[in-house]
């Protein structure tokens, strides 16, 4: 199952230590169809990663609403999967343990647990390292293990705050394919913060360019290459030509 | 004064880190140079006292402070006064580490609260536990109540930071993540809050440990009838300097043990520190 973003005139703006209040993002409204990938462009500081905490639940909005399917978003909820740049993963628990972390949350038998990891595991690269401790992992292992934990809660909504943003370039690139296979076979709705155009060219259905802060919506591009997409496909024209439009998008904001 | 304004780290450890690798010449000579420095401050004692510098009553002979020791282990003496500053000892530590790990977790959590009883807290810290402990005396009268309120006073200050530290520390990206999975308070508790802190509240207990020594020992010096301090004070006023010195090693050797308990604890409970690097 996958479930539809709406953020409705949704804005969000900070309080300065001085009572100010300093606009953070928005309004912007927009639809994130059930089962597409989005992908969120904009200079830094534009408040997307506002938007990211606003539709988890983690932050209210000043102005509007984030609904998911139709129901307005006001606390995190277990159909919404985060991931953030960081990988985040508790260094006490093996890569396992970490795995497990949503499940045990929600009160999932513990063998049930197991083999739901264990299950992961292989697609994820990390067959032989589920004993091993997150200071043991590369940073591009760490992050496939927090990937790996948002999917085991079969998340109906993704939202990936720059996941792979630390990571170098090639291991950039093989982790984003990985992620778009299990995209393509599971087709939760993602919404995704990037840096990278080439990124979003390649994985998205529509790419988001967001003008600077507060940020609204300055560009809306539809990614029209067939699926399933692979890495060869960049080289192609088609490819070459919607990433130009993203670039002379975000060159105008 | 703030609780927060205070240095992040307030523990230090009381073993010197040795520089650089350990190598296995290293690792044999790093056990052997403190029993090496230990026989060297022996062999000074032997020399000062064989050289006659100082009179007997001063500076006993090593060979004199083992003959009373065997002669208070033998009749049971060191024995009674050791296990009755133990038992202050133990008893001052719990007390004290568990009320500073609940207000810690309070006061981690509420700005309010760190408002309204830091300077309570901090004043307590700044004056000298030797300066009030007649008053514990007073109120709590001189047995084993009273030495369980100095060490645990001594105690809780050191283990309140670090408990506060160690909660404040807890990354909120992790808080987010556990709030994103629905997690409830408790679950927070028990599977980020505790483990995160775990290695920041393990440092305060071991400076507890040799804190609640002190602790026990100051309770007995102001009034006592028994435990080590107590035979500290008794065996000075008769000139009997061996027996201080018996005392005061076994305080020194009771520290050590329960420092390296905390410390034994320590490496336990963060094994997955040393796996994961």
């Amino acid at each position: 199952m996958s479930a539809r973003i709406t953020a409705s005139e949704l804005a969000a703006a900070y309080q300065t230590p001085d009572g100010d209040t300093l606009p953070a993002l928005g309004p912007v409204s927009f639809h994130v169809e059930a089962g597409s990938f989005v992908c969120l462009l904009g200079p830094s500081g534009c408040g997307k990663s506002t938007l990211i905490r606003l539709l988890a639940g983690l932050q209210r909005p000043s102005r509007g609403q984030a609904l998911l399917d139709n129901h307005v978003i006001m606390q995190p909820s277990r159909r919404v999967g985060l991931m953030f740049q960081d990988a985040n993963l508790m260094p006490w628990r093996t890569v396992l343990d970490n795995l497990t972390l949503p499940l045990e949350v929600a009160g999932v038998p513990k063998d049930e647990r197991l083999a739901a990891a264990r299950a992961l595991l292989p697609a994820l690269g990390l067959a032989d390292f589920e004993a091993a401790y997150p200071g043991a992992l590369s940073g591009g292992m760490a992050q496939r293990v927090a990937l790996g934990r948002v999917l085991i809660q079969k998340p109906d909504a993704l939202l990936l705050d720059e996941p792979f943003g630390a990571l170098d370039a090639m291991t950039r690139e093989r982790i984003s394919l990985d992620l778009m296979d299990m995209w393509e076979r599971q087709r939760q709705t993602v919404l995704m913060v990037t840096h990278d155009i080439h990124e979003a060219a390649l994985l998205a259905d529509r790419v988001l360019v967001f003008s600077r802060r507060p940020g609204r919506i300055a560009a809306d591009i539809r990614v029209t290459l067939p699926r399933p997409r692979r890495l060869e496909d960049t080289y192609g024209a088609a490819f070459g030509q919607i990433a130009g439009q993203v670039r002379a998008a975000i060159s105008r904001t | 004064m703030q609780l927060n304004a205070l240095p992040k780290s307030p523990t230090r450890p009381l073993t010197l880190p040795l520089a650089g690798r350990p190598h296995p010449f290293r690792r044999f000579s790093r056990r052997l140079i403190p029993l090496l420095s230990l026989g060297l401050l022996l062999l000074g004692w032997q020399v000062v006292t064989m050289l006659e510098l100082y009179p007997a009553f001063i500076i006993p002979s090593p060979a004199a402070v083992l003959e009373k020791a065997i002669e208070v282990t033998g009749d049971g003496r060191l024995w009674l006064h050791a296990s009755t500053t133990l038992a202050a000892v133990l008893s001052g530590l719990a007390v004290g580490v568990l009320a500073a790990l609940a207000l810690g977790y309070a006061i981690a959590k509420s700005v309010l609260l760190e408002t309204v009883l830091s300077p309570v807290i901090v004043a307590l810290q700044s004056t000298p536990v030797v300066a009030y402990a007649p008053l514990l005396i007073i109120w709590f009268g001189s047995g084993l109540t009273s030495k369980i309120v100095t060490g645990a006073l001594i105690v809780f200050f050191p283990m309140l930071i670090n408990t506060v530290v160690g909660i404040r520390g807890v990354p909120s990206d992790l808080r987010d993540l556990l709030r994103s999975m629905e997690a409830t308070r408790w679950q927070t508790f028990v599977k980020l809050e505790v483990p995160a802190a775990m290695p920041v509240l393990l440092s305060g207990l071991k400076i507890s440990a040799t804190l609640a020594v002190i602790g026990a020992v100051v309770g007995e010096f102001v009034s006592a009838n028994a435990g080590l301090g107590f035979l500290i004070n008794l065996a000075r006023s008769q000139y009997d300097t061996p027996l201080v010195i018996v005392a005061v090693l076994t305080l020194t050797v009771m520290a050590r043990l329960l420092y390296g308990t905390a410390t034994w604890f320590e490496r336990r409970a963060l094994a997955w520190r040393a796996r994961g690097r």
